[in-house]
């Protein structure tokens, strides 16, 4: 459904007044989704990620690369072409709080994409509103339809989010969850109603997140991102349980889990602040940070993503040896 | 001997709609070098509670009552200008919700975390900023930080110097307000690590308020669950991630991903009550899988279950002792 080759985005970003520098946000990543499928992309905060969604919603243009939605390379497509893949593929922003407009209810919401794209006659449209929001569960419909974003709760605000990206019936929906302020029930209760909404209309789903613990449940693959790279991708039991990328392990170990023991040791973390994207050397990006014994290679070369087991793919020379 | 006691706080907020019952008769207590968690979700009153406990309050205040027990005396008896000279930043500080968002652009951090050092006028400047220097170190970042200005700072940084400047005048008591949760997972282990280490070397008591449960884990040696305004269950971080008995507290655990096990994680139906006409009986009847006959009439007292657990559920009615 969605397939990157090779793609880099560079942001040129000044700095003073003369100099300009090259941040390199994303730096050749190869990643395809299939139909109906969910890919999670998780990693710190600044890897990339938003980056490379708005990538393959071509928000952005690449610098290099290329980006195809089914067989269509929408990579340099000028917008006049572009329109009828923007209908089919869609973002949820999922930041409750900014991306719904305060003066408008919630059925002008919902309702607006449609009249954007000129679809539906009013009585249509109202019809079309309608079942979003059942979809969503925000029901009674019309007692939802007339309330103002601050009279909902978090959670409805975020399910009134998806109800507006839904109506254009997509093929295709990134969703963008910031670090967040929801509590782990109104998250869980989101992704049931995404996963149900996603079996039912086979969307395909990027999902982008910084919680490898929810994105263990909800996705079919886990990429796992570090300073504008893949580092590890595959299926979710493989990568959260048998993690092979020493940052996968350290990011895993910073994940929180209830336990009163806790309190009494410290949590495991990775040491030190990521490489700065306009600073890059030219060794493995995790080369500073990573604990293990290196080798030459990880000064001096890249790393690319290597197959070590069925469908579990790893970017470290550290780990190629491991092969099976 | 007890650091803090509270009992029965109240604070109402008015508003257009009618009287936001935030905080509605809260009761908590604390030890000396004790880390107490309030978890609750979005508006259960986190914030407003330790707005109360700061006396940092808006204009529009309705009802502000209860006591506030500090080291045997009660600090709600204190004038506003004894308040601040005796309490506020010196003995109770706080790192506020947002607040690293709210660093002054044009100052330099190491200033801003002498501010309140120097606002004191008991010490000169070179002394505060040696202090700020300090303190900088403690919270594990580089002394040229100093000389730096917000916007040359990442967010982990930036949370860093908050918990720096609350920190400035030694105070007994610390508030966090969700000092997290705008940080990614891995920076906020390096937080929760920091603050682990304070409360262990410098002796402070803390109360850490969050909206996420597992993370309480992390720090809390007591835990108190917020509900509407209330205080539905508490007791030891054992007790409570042990043998939770309130069920609110049971499905928020059991919303909880887990990394090792395979069950997906449950939610809790429906939306929190509205604060100006909190629902009769117990707040979180209708919501509640387990209600019964007296859950919508009557509001549950805390019923006890043993030493230091307490839950405000019916349900809990025939384990009082
Ligand atoms: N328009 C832009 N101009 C310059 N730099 C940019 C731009 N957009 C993103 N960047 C930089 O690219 C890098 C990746 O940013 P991105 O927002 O994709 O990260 P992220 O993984 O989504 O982080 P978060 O988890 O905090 O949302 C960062 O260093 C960021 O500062
Ligand atoms: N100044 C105010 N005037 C009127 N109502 C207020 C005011 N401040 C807060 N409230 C209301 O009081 C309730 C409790 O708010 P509070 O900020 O204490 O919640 P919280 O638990 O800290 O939430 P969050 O997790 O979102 O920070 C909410 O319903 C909120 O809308
Ligand atoms: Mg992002
Ligand atoms: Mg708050």
């Amino acid at each position: 459904m969605i397939r990157l080759e090779d793609v880099k985005m560079y942001f040129q970003s000044r700095k003073g007044l003369f100099k300009t520098v090259e941040i390199k946000a994303i730096d050749g990543v190869s990643v395809e989704i299939d139909k109906g499928k969910t890919l999670a992309l998780v990693g710190e905060s600044g890897s990339g990620k938003t980056t490379l969604g708005r990538l393959t919603l071509r928000l952005l243009k690449p610098t290099a690369g290329h980006v195809f939605f089914e067989d269509l390379n929408i990579t340099d497509l000028e917008e006049v072409h572009l329109k009828s893949f923007r209908r089919r593929a869609q973002a949820i922003f999922q930041d409750p709080y900014s991306s719904i407009d305060p003066f408008m209810n919630v059925h002008q919401i919902v309702e607006e994409p449609l009249i954007i794209h000129r679809i539906g006659k009013k009585k249509e449209r109202n019809e079309m509103v309608h079942k979003a929001l059942e979809d969503v569960r925000l029901t009674p419909t019309q007692e939802f339809s007339n309330k103002y974003p601050h009279m909902l709760s978090g959670g409805q605000r975020q399910r009134v989010g998806i109800a507006r990206a839904l109506i254009l019936k997509p093929e295709y929906i990134v969703t963008d969850e910031p670090v967040s302020m929801i509590d782990a029930s109104s998250r869980a209760e989101i992704l049931h109603l995404m996963k149900n909404l996603q079996d039912k209309y086979r969307i395909t789903v990027l999902y982008i997140t910084h919680d490898i613990a929810t994105a263990k449940y909800f996705a079919d693959r886990i990429a796992v991102m570090y300073n504008g790279r893949i580092v590890e991708i595959g299926p979710p039991e493989k990568v959260v349980k048998e993690p092979i990328h020493p940052y996968t392990i350290k990011l895993l170990a910073a994940v929180p889990e209830p336990d009163p023991s806790n309190r009494f040791k410290e949590r495991g973390v990775v040491e030190g602040e990521p490489p700065n994207p306009a600073d890059i050397q030219w060794g493995c990006r995790f080369e500073s940070r990573c604990q293990l014994q290196k080798e030459d290679n990880c000064k001096s070369k890249q790393p690319t993503l290597v197959q070590i087991k069925p469908e579990h793919y790893v970017a470290c020379f550290l780990k190629d040896k491991d092969k099976s | 001997m007890k650091l803090l006691e509270v009992k029965n706080l109240k604070l109402y907020y008015q508003s257009t709609r009618g009287t936001v019952k935030a905080v509605d008769g809260i009761s908590l207590d604390l030890a000396k070098s004790e880390a107490l968690g309030i978890v609750g979700e979005s508006g259960s009153g986190k914030t407003s509670l330790s707005l109360a406990l700061m006396r940092v309050l808006p204009s529009n205040i309705d009802t502000n009552e209860g006591k506030v027990i500090l080291d045997g005396k009660d600090i709600t008896q204190l004038s506003e200008e004894e308040f601040r000279k005796e309490i506020r930043w010196n003995t109770i500080s706080m790192v506020f919700q947002g607040a690293m968002n709210s660093l002054n652009p044009v100052l330099k951090v190491g200033h801003q975390i002498a501010e309140p050092m120097l606002l004191e006028k008991t010490v000169n400047k070179k002394e505060a900023y040696k202090k700020s220097e300090d303190l900088l170190e403690m919270v594990g970042l580089p002394k040229e930080i100093f000389n730096r200005y917000a916007h040359e700072l990442s967010g982990g940084m930036k949370q860093r110097v908050m918990i720096a400047s609350a920190l400035i005048l030694n105070p007994k008591l610390v508030i966090l307000d969700e000092p997290t949760s705008a940080l990614d997972v891995s920076i906020q282990a390096q937080i929760m690590n920091l603050l682990k280490r304070f409360k262990k070397e410098l002796d402070i008591s803390m109360i850490f308020i969050t909206h996420d449960i597992a993370l309480s884990s992390d720090l809390c040696d007591k835990l108190a669950v917020l509900y509407a305004g209330e205080i539905i269950e508490k007791g030891t971080a054992e007790q409570m991630f042990g043998k939770p008995k309130h069920p609110y507290t049971q499905l928020l655990l059991a919303s909880i991903p887990g990394l090792k096990q395979d069950a997906s994680p449950k939610f809790i139906p429906g939306a929190p009550p509205d604060l100006t006409s909190p629902p009769t009986g117990c707040r979180f009847h209708a919501r509640c899988p387990y209600r019964f006959d007296p859950c919508d009439k009557k509001p549950p007292p805390a019923f006890k279950i043993e030493k230091d657990h307490l839950s405000r559920c019916w349900l809990n009615e025939g384990d009082k002792k």
